[in-house]
């Protein structure tokens, strides 16, 4: 009886200082492992290295930009989690911040369609001329 | 760690719900929403999400004109090469300015853990080395941005195709090298007042009664990251694709 109090007593500590558990209100500082730091800064000098050999090996076409977004946004993800502190905040204020700029992504394809469009009549309206400049 | 900014009262505080019930029960709490983040953190996220509109309207601007435009566009990997030792290497010099400003978030990090750590003294050196990385960034972009021009690019026309190329590049790497400008100087503002010992004093900073905390560096810190951030998709739209 007293032998399972006293273990309650020594494991409650424990559970409040439970990692997940430096999202309560009153925790601001981040303060994390150097090491983490250095493994992604690492990480992101590798990333960097392979998205400039996409263009020192010349890959062209879908390889090429299928790898250049990976590496982005591999690189990017990389440190708004960690150096950031992203990883550590509380959804809250994770969903208030990343979610908005995805309405970026709704003007990329707005802008593509109008980008399709001017080139489209550029071709067709200014097509000929520009042909003609290219038999001279 | 203390908050008197919020003036919270010690008592002793259940853990709060976790994922979804969590974004709930924050919104929904009668008080601040952002329970991990101080006011000033908040504050600069803020910042940051309407600069990264700022920095989508130039990179979607300059995808509009790339796209649209039926001359054929510059190559890149030919322009940003450099000759070293006798061999054409190409975009090396983004290479090497890509390298310098991840590093520079590399030792921008540290700098925050020494901050909070509170080892004034070498939280400061991490944010000079900081700048200094900051600054030879930008050094690079001068020189970059003076070769090119050299070779007669404008913004209404160069001698390698598309004529839109001249108005993207100096326009967002302008912009991108003058945010870096100014991270180098709050970099350096702070850590003059890390170096002092202003915030193991409480010492308020600008326009501001408050005492100044050891956070103001994870709050430049995000700034300076934030650069960083930019330049990984400037990187890979602009120099890349």
């Amino acid at each position: 009886m007293e032998a399972t109090e006293n273990n309650a007593a020594a494991l409650a500590p424990a559970v409040v200082a439970r990692p997940g558990d430096q999202e309560r209100a009153s925790v601001h500082g981040q303060q994390h492992p150097i090491a983490l730091y250095l493994l992604v800064w690492v990480l992101l000098f590798v990333l960097s290295a392979c998205s400039y050999l996409v263009d020192y090996f010349n890959f062209q076409g879908e390889l090429r930009w299928g790898l250049i977004v990976l590496f982005m946004l591999l690189k990017a993800g990389l440190i708004v989690a960690v150096f950031m502190h992203m990883a550590w905040e509380r959804l809250a204020l994770v969903a208030a911040i990343l979610t908005p700029p995805l309405a970026v992504l709704v003007f990329v394809a707005t802008m593509a369609m109008e980008g399709d469009y001017t080139r489209a009549t550029r071709t067709i309206f200014f097509g000929s001329a520009a042909q003609s400049h290219v038999e001279h | 760690m203390a908050l008197e900014s919020i003036g919270q009262t010690a008592k002793v505080e259940l853990p709060r719900p976790r994922g979804l019930t969590g974004v709930v029960a924050d919104w929904s709490s009668d008080q601040r929403s952002f329970k991990s983040a101080s006011w000033g953190k908040a504050m600069m996220w803020i910042f940051l999400v309407s600069d990264t509109f700022i920095f989508s309207c130039f990179l979607i601007s300059y995808m509009t004109v790339r796209m649209s435009t039926t001359v054929p566009w510059p190559n890149a990997s030919e322009i940003f090469a450099l000759d070293i030792g006798g061999k054409r290497i190409p975009l090396i010099l983004i290479a090497i300015m890509t390298f310098d400003l991840i590093t520079s978030s590399g030792t921008m990090a540290i700098a925050v853990n020494f901050a909070y750590a509170r080892q004034r003294r070498m939280a400061a050196l991490m944010m000079l080395a900081t700048a200094f990385f900051g600054a030879t960034f930008v050094g690079m972009q001068a020189f970059e941005w003076t070769t090119l021009i050299r070779e007669g690019v404008r913004p209404w026309g160069n001698p390698f195709g598309a004529a839109q190329f001249g108005s993207c590049f100096f326009m967002i790497t302008g912009f991108h090298g003058f945010h870096v400008s100014m991270g180098v100087l709050f970099l350096l503002i702070i850590a003059r007042a890390v170096w002092r010992g202003d915030y193991d004093r409480g010492k308020p900073g600008f326009f501001t009664g408050r005492k100044g905390r050891y956070e103001i560096v994870e709050i430049m810190g995000l700034y300076w990251h934030f650069v960083d951030l930019v330049w990984v998709f400037i990187f890979a739209f602009f120099y890349l694709w």
